[in-house]
């Protein structure tokens, strides 16, 4: 067999796994756009599709279509890009650092993330979703370099890593609350709480158009470095002796890490047990090799958090609970359930 | 592929290290126990960080070539490599295409060939499917050795890789690395193994010692300096060749 023959035999695989992943998420975006409060009928996501999408004239009601063109689609949206994004920073922070425990939220990158927005938003430090998301990059960036440089210093363990990430979450998320009692009126301060516990409520289309071609960029980048994330299994020695760009990767992986973290706590705030959770179980049905493991763990954070949205909306009749609760609720057995395994391997 | 080392150094670990392995040789390193033997081998591959000297592939400075390049000429099975991903043993010793693999020329049929010849080689191929974390500590060097082997490089540089491995399968590994048609450079504790290599360079203390055939470098009076045994030579009558039988040294140190 040729090259070539072996790479078409190889793309049918590839291309009806993708055509299964798109149909799985349409259908994820379908029922987070028509459940909720106000249940809207499937007819109505087809009238409105051939309205926005290609012009025909269709009578809808006014408030059903504002409700799910401006309300839940952008909401919808978000957070599958959040699930998709807080999942492959999961999933490439787990083989960077070796430890199956790393995750955005576990090492101090959201918290940092955090507080770096919350500074921008009470200092007054240049406005708009751009400057809230370059103070939230600032934050995560040097959470991420406190816990590193404090995890090395510790001996470079596992475990002094988990401990150091502890230490981090710690120290931003009390320069948050510091910053929050210092500036911020009461209403600000409430708001800003609700906003760090994960909350898709104020989420609209301009909130679309920066956390898509952020997370598909950090798709795509995580897509490029399959083989140099395969070749980290045995430590990054073994990945420089394979060939691998140690130090370019491990850069080019953790700013998009950091870029998708810090884009997604601006926008929608800290989000946790997505990416701990879901690349375990997707590494449990697909199995280790990233060429796999990417997809399906971006496709499953986007379904799952679709999922826990709907659930924040629909739990409590008439009230909102917030997604990072849902998610948490969810996850906390996740992770109880990874320890254990884990336990065992070792 | 001729390595030139010269000057070799890392902090006081090792020091001053000149050798020039030539093209198809097998060449061992001996050495007492923290000598730098594995730093001296990490040091060829060019995987130390701030290493004083210098290092020539085919004349070629491993300095100038990217680690890619570096990858498609030379491997290396370092002596504790292991790994928390549920990989099997096909996927382990697939890593080794690494070098060879870009997005316009992906993992083919030609890959996986490699990858059965490798397992092959080991005597792996009927346990492809086994997960890492179920084998035995000799299997892991086996799909290691296989790793490096399915790399295709033209220097094979290995970490005490005779180490877990049953009698049979440290000679099957040190016949198959002699046939290879691929420079090699081993760390060895096994000095009758040793033996068996075209030239042995001995540390001790961080330094290149001795460097020579195995007969004029393993000498009872080198045996007793740097390895402190006494080491009794003994002719095997069926073929001539030379084994040690080591006694510990009569006066204690
Ligand atoms: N990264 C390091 N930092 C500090 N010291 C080191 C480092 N790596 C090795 N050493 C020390 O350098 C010495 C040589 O180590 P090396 O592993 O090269 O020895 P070796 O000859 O391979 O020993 P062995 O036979 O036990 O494998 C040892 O004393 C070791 O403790
Ligand atoms: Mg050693």
């Amino acid at each position: 067999m040729t090259r070539r023959a072996a790479l078409s035999a190889l793309a049918v695989p590839v291309l009806s796994r993708a055509g299964l992943g798109a149909v799985l998420l349409a259908l994820a975006v379908l029922a987070g756009v028509t459940i909720g409060e106000v249940a809207l009928p499937l007819g109505l996501v087809g009238d409105l599709l051939a309205v926005k999408l290609l012009g025909i004239e269709r009578a809808l009601d006014p408030i059903e279509a504002g409700i799910l063109w401006s309300y839940r689609l952008p909401r919808t949206l978000v957070a599958a890009a959040c699930g998709a994004g807080l999942a492959l920073s999961g999933v490439v922070l787990q083989a960077l650092v070796r430890n199956a425990l790393a995750d955005p939220y576990l090492l101090g990158v959201s918290a940092g993330a955090g507080a770096g927005a919350v500074a921008v938003t009470l200092l007054g430090l240049g406005g708009g979703a751009i400057g809230l998301s370059a103070g939230a990059f600032g934050g995560a960036a040097s959470a991420f370099l406190i816990v590193a440089l404090l995890a090395k210093a510790a001996g470079g363990g596992p475990a002094q890593l988990v401990l150091a990430g502890i230490a981090g979450s710690q120290l931003f998320n009390a320069l948050t609350s510091f910053f929050i009692a210092k500036s911020a009126n009461a209403e600000q301060a409430r708001g800003l709480m609700f906003w760090l516990l994960g909350n898709l409520s104020g989420v609209r289309w301009p909130d679309v158009s920066l956390a898509l071609p952020v997370v598909g960029l950090g798709f795509l980048v995580c897509l490029a470095h399959v083989r140099p994330l395969d070749a980290f299994s045995f430590g990054s020695g073994a990945a420089a002796s394979l060939g691998i760009a140690v130090r370019r990767v491990q850069l080019v992986l953790i700013a998009a890490v950091t870029l998708m973290t810090a884009t997604l706590v601006s926008l929608v705030g800290s989000i946790g047990f997505v990416g701990l959770v879901i690349p375990h179980a997707m590494r449990f049905l697909v199995g280790p090799r990233h060429a796999r493991l990417i997809p399906a763990s971006a496709l499953a954070g986007a379904v799952f958090l679709i999922a826990a949205d709907i659930a924040a909306r629909v739990l409590i009749p008439g009230q909102v609970v917030p997604i990072g609760v849902v998610t948490a609720l969810v996850g906390a057995p996740g992770f109880a359930l990874i320890l254990i395994r884990n336990r065992r391997r070792s | 592929m001729r390595i030139e080392a010269r000057n070799l150094g890392w902090r006081e670990i090792v020091r001053g290290v000149s050798v020039e392995i030539r093209k198809g040789e097998t060449f061992g390193l001996v050495g007492p126990n923290g000598s730098g033997k594995s730093t001296l081998l990490r040091l060829l591959a060019g995987l130390m960080p701030r290493a004083a000297g210098e290092v020539w592939l085919d004349g070629a400075p491993l300095a100038q070539l990217s680690r890619r390049q570096i990858a498609q000429r030379l491997a290396l099975v370092e002596q504790f490599a292991d790994t928390g991903e549920a990989l099997s043993v096909r996927d382990a010793v697939d890593l080794g295409r690494t070098p060879w693999l870009s997005p316009l020329s992906p993992f083919g049929p030609e890959d996986r060939q490699i990858v059965d010849r490798a397992l092959a080689a080991v005597g792996m191929e009927g346990m492809a499917a086994r997960a890492w974390a179920t084998l035995s500590g000799g299997e892991r060097q086996r799909v290691h050795i296989a790793r490096a082997l399915a790399q295709e490089p033209r220097v094979l540089i290995l970490d005490e890789p005779t180490n877990h491995l049953d009698i049979h399968h440290q000679l099957a590994l040190l016949g198959l690395v002699a046939a290879l048609p691929v420079t090699v450079v081993m760390a060895l504790h096994d000095l009758n193994q040793a033996m068996m290599c075209d030239r042995l360079g001995v540390m001790s203390d961080g330094r290149m010692v001795a460097c020579g055939k195995p007969a004029e470098v393993l000498t009872p009076d080198n045996l007793a300096r740097i390895f402190r045994v006494r080491a009794q030579p003994m002719i095997d009558p069926s073929d001539g060749s030379t084994l040690f039988r080591f006694l510990p040294m009569e006066t204690s140190t």
